[in-house]
């Protein structure tokens, strides 16, 4: 019963960080119809931008929580700016082209981030720029305080971060959903022409939509940062595709789909590399995704749409 | 005697080729350029591979980035017989024609395998398109090197080493030379036309009867073989078989040469393979750029020249006395 708790518990640690990256797939997926492949790495960024301002700001030395906010809320800045960047230079120029054209383009950019962040030191300091390709220990804002209720193991990291993920899905549904920008999201990723006729203003909607799921992609970096606290520039590779599992899980452009989806994916996870083959735990998601493209190509949640010629 | 005229004129560029790679093996041995020969196996290699991916992303305009997953199984196959097969001998055959003959056999069992891969990776295509199926290609790729690095059976993460060299520049000549002769010859087939009338437009094709899942399958199944014969040559030119040689990283590549080359070109598809690979042998010093310079490659060529160097268009295309008449599918 402990262990079935405890992987409870660390299944929906990791289930919340997928659903966080899952979510800026999907949007960009549900305007764009692109594959973001680059995303994973955004969220590589993202943890590094947040170590760089964390040594910036001294945190090691003298920890506190004002500083671990501003650290937080810079790199989703950071982040955002950078997705922002990436749709302005790589995908907005191939718009009309076809769609694989962009996914190739993505792919490069997804490299691009991976390998230019291994690359030898240009700048010095604490830590220089590049980093290059070896591990780094991501600082604690603050101590680190572990409870065993019933023998279940749970840090007050694993607590704050399960927090701040439910809460930014709840602000993200609110600002999809109930705000004037969520509806003109919405309409683009209905229609973008008609929306575009329609007064909204198509190129901004898209821009703000990398900037929203490059943000929360941010967050998931430094909640996962925060727990597991080593980063390396191939960080984002396998989240990132296990995030894009969950959101094809959940139905693509669907965001309550992929917040289902990134749970149910980390869950699994944990309990089939808890239970039986512990070592097959990268092979879990791929395994999941084809047998949910065999059998309900559209996703949990995702509605089936007739092809039209 | 007209088939026998028609086996002969089929069996005539291998027939040309042996004596003629022969001879530059031997040259090159002779000069001791040990290295450039080297570098011209792995050159050879990656014709295979991107002329065999094109297959899938040139010619059926799916878009395949798992092809490490195919070399893999067909690297392991190969790998697994020549091991099991060491001073094994085929009786009233002198040893080192015996061991060309079992890793002939080898290669073939490797295809085999790899083809048998295509099929059940091609099954999903069948619903997918585009985006989606590079996905699960990718997916496969990741779930082919979960499962060698956890089967005692093929080594593990550490693979399998003390492979006997085999692989020769005749060997890999003549599977560049095959693996050539089969996508043109393919192209200029029936199964060839559908094949680019899906690139064209799938649901136009579908509707004048072209069995467009059974076509994909197909291409896959090709495709696959193939990328397993050049697994199969690598990893008996390297003597050593491990998951790391077929990640991600790998597949990567070849998209890189089929793409610069331009997806639907043969001749685009050797020249992309011969100058990266060429490339990257000169930036030897500078190996850390060398993905950093793939993927700005890759984002240069899709937002100035989407097409890659070549389009669809061949060499001698613009050849104006050979030109041919391009009435055929595929002209932009």
């Amino acid at each position: 019963m402990t262990e079935f708790l405890q992987h409870l518990v660390n299944g929906l640690s990791v289930g919340t960080i997928y659903a966080l990256i899952a979510l800026g797939y999907t949007m960009v997926y549900g305007v764009l119809k692109l594959i973001n492949f680059a995303h994973g790495d955004v969220y590589m960024v993202g943890a590094f931008s947040g170590l760089y301002l964390a040594r910036g700001l001294g945190v090691d030395q003298s920890p506190s929580l004002f500083k671990a906010l501003l650290v937080f809320f810079g790199s989703i800045v950071v982040c955002a700016a950078l997705g922002v960047i990436i749709e302005r230079f790589a995908y907005r120029p191939l718009r009309h082209q076809p769609r694989l054209t962009a996914l190739i383009t993505a792919i490069g950019v997804s490299f691009l981030l991976e390998y230019g962040f291994q690359l030898p030191p240009v700048t010095q300091g604490s830590v220089p720029f590049p980093p290059g390709p070896t591990p780094r220990f991501f600082p604690e804002p603050f101590p680190r305080v572990d409870y065993a209720p019933f023998g279940v193991h749970v840090s007050n990291y694993d607590m704050v971060s399960l927090a701040v993920a439910v809460g930014l899905m709840f602000l993200l549904q609110f600002i999809v959903y109930r705000t004037k920008f969520g509806t003109a999201m919405r309409a683009v990723s209905f229609d973008s022409s008609v929306a575009g006729l329609m007064g909204i203003n198509v190129n901004r909607v898209i821009s703000w939509t990398f900037a929203l799921g490059s943000g929360l992609a941010a967050a998931a970096a430094l909640l996962v940062a925060g727990s597991r606290p080593t980063i390396n520039p191939l960080m984002g590779l396998m989240p990132g595709i296990k995030a894009f599992v969950a959101a094809v899980f959940g139905g693509i452009g669907n965001v309550p789909g992929a917040m289902v989806g990134g749970l149910v994916l980390g869950l699994a996870e944990e309990y089939v590399a808890g239970y039986a083959l512990s070592s097959y735990r990268d092979g879990i998601a791929f395994a999941m995704l084809i047998l949910v493209l065999l059998l309900r190509p559209a996703g949990l949640f995702g509605r089936v749409r007739a092809e039209k010629v | 005697m007209e088939q026998v005229k028609l086996a002969l004129r089929s069996a005539l560029p291998f027939l040309i080729a042996l004596p003629v790679l022969w001879g530059v093996s031997e040259v090159l041995r002779y000069y001791e350029f040990t290295s450039f020969q080297y570098i011209l196996m792995m050159a050879f290699i990656d014709v295979i591979l991107a002329v065999s991916l094109n297959v899938i992303n040139g010619f059926t305009g799916q878009f395949s980035i798992g092809h490490a997953g195919f070399m893999a199984i067909g690297a392991y196959t190969a790998a697994k017989i020549t091991l099991a097969a060491r001073g094994l001998e085929i009786i009233g055959l002198p040893p080192g024609i015996s061991d060309q003959v079992i890793f002939l056999l080898a290669l073939l069992a490797g295809m085999c395998t790899a083809s048998i891969a295509g099929f059940l990776v091609g099954m999903p295509s069948l619903r997918l398109r585009g985006d989606y199926l590079a996905i699960v290609t990718l997916g496969f790729n990741e779930i082919i090197r979960v499962v060698i690095e956890n089967t005692s059976f093929l080594g593990q993460a550490t693979g399998l080493s003390g492979l006997p060299r085999r692989t020769t520049l005749v060997w890999v000549g003549m599977g560049a030379m095959a693996t050539i002769l089969m996508a043109r010859r393919l192209v200029g087939s029936t199964h060839g036309r559908a094949l680019l009338a899906i690139r064209e437009d799938e649901v136009a094709a579908e509707a004048m009867g072209v069995n467009t899942t059974g076509y994909k399958v197909r291409a896959f199944v090709i495709s696959a073989a193939f990328a397993g014969l050049a697994g199969g040559l690598l990893v008996h030119l390297i003597q050593l078989c491990t998951p790391r040689s077929f990640t991600f990283v790998k597949s990567i590549e070849v998209v890189v040469m089929v793409v610069l080359g331009g997806m639907g070109s043969i001749t685009g598809s050797v020249i992309a393979a011969f100058v990266l690979r060429f490339g990257v042998e000169a930036l030897r010093e500078a190996q850390q750029y060398r993905m950093v310079l793939y993927s700005m490659l890759l984002i240069v060529l899709m937002l100035t020249r989407p097409t890659g160097l070549f389009g669809t268009r061949e060499i001698w295309d613009w050849l104006p006395r050979l030109r041919r008449n391009r009435a055929e599918g595929g002209a932009r």
